[in-house]
């Protein structure tokens, strides 16, 4: 099949961008997506242009590196799929495919389709775990967890990073991120005991990062490649607010 | 000749590390905080090394090429994490987790170090546990296992087939609660380009800054490696287009021995190649296997579509051949098995490079939703690569290069061979012997990491605590960054035609077909004249378009080919001494009459470490010898 | 923002139900009765608040909105092919609307009540609404612009009910699907309800 690519072409975080259009003939349908910009990617390097730069690693939707804005859509037009993990079998023949990196203030450009998404590391570093030393953890059955309860935390752990919420967002949030590692701790009781404190902590510095407000659109939930409900960002909202609620108890 | 010290403790098995962590000198706190560690690669055991070390009071500078340390290669591990719980009363203990890690690395791995993984593997569940790590749970609230290939017990603990996620994100959680406490300071988007040695000990990295291209020296009093295993050096591998052997092949050519070279792991359950173009192979988790059977026609080239093969035409050659074990038999077994079938022209697919693994059975047996909380994201993973529903149709998959056992050789202090440079995780060559088995690698990470490192670093770094800050404005450090500045402009300079990649590809091609499941003295021959061949082909044709002081992803993957090159021959050299068949090391000239792997106990019962004598240089060789004291040596059975 | 909102959604209930007693059919006398209610003082602290609220809201909505566009400088050149609900997109574009109606609304209203606007012809006195409504009801397009002001009023309260419940962390694997649905029905509710009384007016009224 043949396809036509329209590629957002960037030199560095300072340039100007435009579009290109690249012509790709035979491209083979079991090609992945990322697959098939390879091999655009071999061609313009021997015709001795400057490949696409883009990012991916495992290849297989797990470390949530890829991400590429397909044709009005964060990570394609498939429901629950990485870049990665979309195949060319998507596509019809002769279709025109735009390609565009993830927009957010909080995510700015680096080259091409690389954008910078050191905001997510910072929330995370802001409250985004436990509290505990090495060494010192019970016997790991002192704690039962109840299967239900086990099943939703890992359901909302399963988030890859990978920011298709926030280039889904009309308004760049990144409240789905946030609130499915801070539900994941929130509902289980090893993170239970601070979680009005992460809850606070990591919900500022989301703010301070220059992402959106939450307006319940639920395109992040809609365009998630690992299915993470909003519901999370609901468990998230009533954690803060009963935070807000009890200040006093933990300054 | 170098001595090698493995470092091994005196003692009763049960109780060596116990009394040698006894022995370990101490680092006060307060000169803690004048240490500094460098930690390269944020996997599972980086990222646990680097923040146990951190809650310590190092300092502590991590290292990682990717954007975040959440996404290191270790995130890609399906199946689970073993422990010798015994939750589930199977008898199970830690001498079992020890005995059937040594069996299944075919006698080829340390004893001390194994029993030590071993034993630190319960602490490593309840520390991930306390962490929030989302272990799978029974109904009563406990933590459940299930069962995995060459045990007989149920000792692995999962989280759907997302553990390596699960158990990554743990680690990134501690890593990050350090970064905020300001004992790790966090550089990611960084390639270590080479090992920086002052006076005889390792002392500092060269970097990349892959944003800026500025080259950056860092200083340190000890550097630990954690940069996973080579297993690209097949190009079509499991692993991340990412992982890379530069960091570890770096310090080797610096003085650090690299052992056991040729054991690397073929995974039995890959989705196999459906594209020319393709890069990378898929790992369908072997955990699988707990359910799915695996068979192939008995008719060659049966070009049916395997609904239409009726259960009589159907050969379930592992059940056939080892009825013991069957379809859980350890991966090097399965995955020659299924290569020794579709050699022989019963293999699946328009290509005949594939074998069944069928859920029939279990699905009628279970119901579908079992099998699909057990397996739900690998059959829609699955079912997004191949387009086909695995629910309704046997899945096809094929063996693919997943795991390297070899690696830096290191002691029982996981130090390796140059003062002051540790290696953890795969990085390191340890503990799985010649085959490792499934859910090991999680928890050797994790224990290296965590309860393992920490310890023994402390005893190496006791005699530093005069050394004071060490200066980057040194000449060694200025000749390694001389050396990789020189190194990047050769690169650039080529100016031919061809790209990385496409040498990657028929590096791994060579590699696939001469060191790969079956060897045999003269492929291996063949293939070292090939990858030289090859090697002057890269140094003359290849191109890397823009320039090195930018992001350039062109000249990332130059860097990591070329050295796979040397790799890719030290392999082959190692595979041509080991004159015998041991896990995943299988020679044709040395098998039983039934085609089962032959090892050599009285020969080769060692530790093959190489040490680096210089480019298209013949490598000396040394060796560890092995002692089985707490294991009698048999021949290795699963029949 | 959510907690204005529902206080909001509250008072427009009982607006409504005022407004249908105008076509109760006897002569005005009940929604007369109600509208002197207005000059209770619980009513009047209640109008304080409303009116807090309203600011509130309003306020909010657009410091919101300036953020949220912000946080995208540059826009993607594909728009979004999202398959969600569509109203929930374009709430602050419905809110303007809704906007605008409400100052034209508080002209010819609550500005008369308070004497800050002349009072019309057809009324006796500053409370006197209904004869108010009846003459602006019989302009079409008057009532035609009421119509699709309501009608936007209702997309805007579609999302905004179930909104207000998922940001107040109000959510639930059971109920949250009841609410959605209650929210749909009280958007057609609100917007039937007060597009009924300019329809009436307009084809089935004659003084």
């Amino acid at each position: 099949m043949n396809v036509t690519l329209k590629i957002w072409r960037q030199k560095n975080a300072q340039a100007k961008g435009k579009f290109n259009t690249y012509p790709l003939k035979d491209v083979s349908p079991e090609m992945s997506f990322l697959e098939m910009l390879d091999y655009l990617n071999m061609q313009l390097t021997e015709q001795g242009e400057e490949p696409v730069a883009f990012e991916h690693d495992c290849r297989e939707g797990i470390c949530g590196t890829c991400g590429l804005y397909i044709n009005g859509r964060p990570h394609g037009p498939m429901r629950n799929t990485t870049t990665c993990e979309l195949h060319m079998r998507s596509f019809k023949d002769g279709e025109i495919i735009y390609i565009e990196p993830w927009r957010a203030r909080a995510f700015p450009i680096m080259k091409d389709l690389i954008v910078d998404r050191s905001s997510f590391e910072r929330i995370m570093r802001a409250a985004g775990f436990i509290n505990t030393n090495t060494g010192s953890a019970p016997e790991a059955n002192s704690n039962p967890v109840s299967k239900i309860i086990a099943d939703k935390a890992f359901d909302a752990a399963t988030c890859i990073g990978c920011g298709a919420c926030v280039a889904a967002c009309k308004n760049s949030s990144a409240m789905l991120y946030a609130a499915a590692k801070i539900a994941q701790y929130a509902m289980i009781p090893q993170g239970k005991v601070e979680a009005k404190d992460r809850v606070d902590k990591m919900v500022r510095q989301m703010d301070a990062e220059g992402f959106g407000f939450c307006s319940n659109t639920y395109g992040c939930e809609f365009d998630c490649p690992k299915g993470i409900s909003v519901d999370f960002i609901a468990l998230m909202n009533r954690e803060f607010l009963s935070s807000k609620a009890c200040k006093q108890k933990h300054g | 000749m170098q001595q090698l010290n493995s470092k091994i403790p005196e003692g009763p098995l049960a109780d060596k590390w116990s009394r040698y962590k006894t022995s370990l000198r101490l680092v006060s706190p307060a000169n803690k905080k004048k240490l500094e560690i460098i930690v390269v690669g944020t996997g599972l055991a980086g990222a646990s090394a680097a923040s146990a070390l951190g809650e310590l009071g190092y300092k502590v500078k991590a290292f990682c090429f990717q954007d975040s340390p959440r996404r290191a290669h270790s995130v890609a591990a399906q199946g689970g994490i073993n422990a010798a719980k015994n939750y589930k009363n199977d008898n199970d203990s830690i001498y079992r987790l020890f005995f059937d890690t040594i069996k299944g690395g075919d006698y080829r791995a340390r004893e001390a170090n194994v029993y030590r993984a071993a034993e630190v593997s319960n602490l490593v569940i309840d520390h991930y546990t306390a962490l929030g790590v989302p272990f799978a749970r029974d109904y009563g609230g406990a933590l459940d296992t299930r069962s995995f290939g060459g045990v007989q017990v149920s000792r692995t603990f999962y989280a759907k087939g997302q553990t390596g996620q699960q158990c990554l994100l743990g680690a990134y959680s501690s890593l990050n609660r350090q970064i905020a406490k300001g004992t790790v300071k966090m550089f990611s988007r960084r390639d270590m380009l080479d090992l920086v040695i002052v006076e005889g000990k390792a002392r500092g990295i060269i970097t990349r800054n892959l944003v800026s291209g500025e080259l950056e020296r860092h200083s340190a009093h000890a550097v630990v490696l954690a940069t996973g295993g080579y297993g690209t050096v097949f190009y079509l591998s499991t692993l991340g287009l990412g992982s890379n052997a530069s960091a570890a092949w770096s310090a080797h050519k610096k003085g650090a021995l690299f052992a056991n070279p040729s054991f690397i792991q073929i995974h039995p359950t890959s989705i196999p190649v459906l594209n020319d173009y393709q890069c990378k192979l898929t790992l369908m988790s072997e955990s699988l296997r707990n359910d799915g059977r695996v068979w192939v026609s008995k008719e060659k080239g049966d070009k049916r579509h395997p609904t239409e093969i009726p259960e009589e035409e159907r050969d379930y050659y592992l059940e056939r051949r080892y009825p013991a074990f069957g379809n859980l038999v350890p991966r090097d077994v399965a995955s020659r098995a299924a290569k020794e079938r579709c050699d022989a022209g019963y293999g699946a697919g328009d290509s005949g490079l594939s074998v069944y693994l069928d859920f029939k059975e279990a699905i009628e047996a279970q119901g579908k939703k079992a099998i699909q909380d057990k397996y739900g994201n690998l059959f829609e993973m699955y079912e997004k690569i191949t387009g086909i529903n695995p629910y309704n149709q046997p899945m096809r998959i094929y063996p693919a290069g997943h795991y390297t056992m070899g690696g830096l050789w290191v002691d029982y202090n996981l130090m390796t061979t140059i003062p002051g440079l540790f290696a953890i995780g795969e990085s390191n060559f340890s503990d799985h012997g010649a085959n490792r088995l499934g859910a090991n690698s999680l928890m050797q990470c994790s224990g290296d990491g965590y309860f393992i490192l920490p310890n023994t670093i402390g005893d190496y770094l006791a005699d530093e605590i005069r050394t004071g800050k060490i200066p980057t404005d040194q000449q060694p450090f200025k000749e390694a960054e001389k050396a990789v500045k020189e190194k990047i402009q050769k690169f650039m300079a080529i100016g031919g035609r061809k790209s990385a990649s496409s040498f990657h590809k028929r590096l791994g091609k060579i590699m696939w077909d001469h060191c790969g499941m079956r060897r045999d003295a003269e492929g291996l021959k063949k293939g070292k004249e090939l990858l030289n061949e090859l090697e002057e082909e890269f140094w003359k044709d290849l191109r890397i378009p823009g320039n090195d002081r930018e992001i350039n992803q062109e000249l990332e993957k130059a860097l990591k080919v070329a050295d796979f090159f040397e790799v890719g021959r030290l392999m082959c050299e190692d595979a041509i001494q080991r004159e015998e068949s041991c896990g995943a090391h299988f020679r044709e000239e040395h098998q039983t009459e039934t085609g089962e792997a032959k090892r050599d106990d009285k020969n080769f019962a060692y530790v093959a470490a190489w040490e680096y004598k210089g480019h298209r240089e013949k490598p000396d060789m040394h060796k560890e010898p092995l002692r089985f004291e707490h294991v009698e040596i048999k021949e290795r059975s699963y029949k | 923002m959510a907690l204005a909102g529902i206080f909001l959604m509250l008072f427009l209930v009982s607006h409504l139900l005022t407004n249908l007693l105008m076509l109760a059919g006897d002569g005005g006398k009940a929604f007369d009765r109600a509208v002197e209610l207005l000059g209770h003082p619980a009513v009047k602290i209640v109008e304080y608040l409303l009116f807090a609220a309203f600011i509130i809201h309003i306020v909010l909505g657009v410091i919101l909105q300036l953020i949220n566009y912000n946080a995208r400088p540059v826009k993607y050149k594909k728009a979004p092919r999202t398959e969600i609900s569509t109203f929930s997109r374009y709430m602050f574009h419905t809110g303007v609307i809704i906007l605008v109606f409400l100052v034209i609304h508080l002209i010819n209203f609550f500005f008369v009540r308070l004497g800050w606007a002349p009072l019309p012809e057809t009324a006796a006195h500053s409370h006197d609404f209904r004869p108010m409504a009846v003459a602006l009801f019989q302009n079409p397009w008057y009532s035609g612009f009421y119509v699709v002001c309501m009608l936007f009023l209702g997309f805007h309260l579609k999302h905004a009910f179930q909104s207000a419940f998922q940001s107040l962390g109000l959510n639930h694997t059971k109920y949250t699907p009841a609410i959605k649905i209650i929210g749909t029905l009280y958007a057609i509710f609100i917007s039937v309800g007060f597009a009924l009384i300019p329809v009436y007016f307009l084809f089935f009224y004659s003084s």
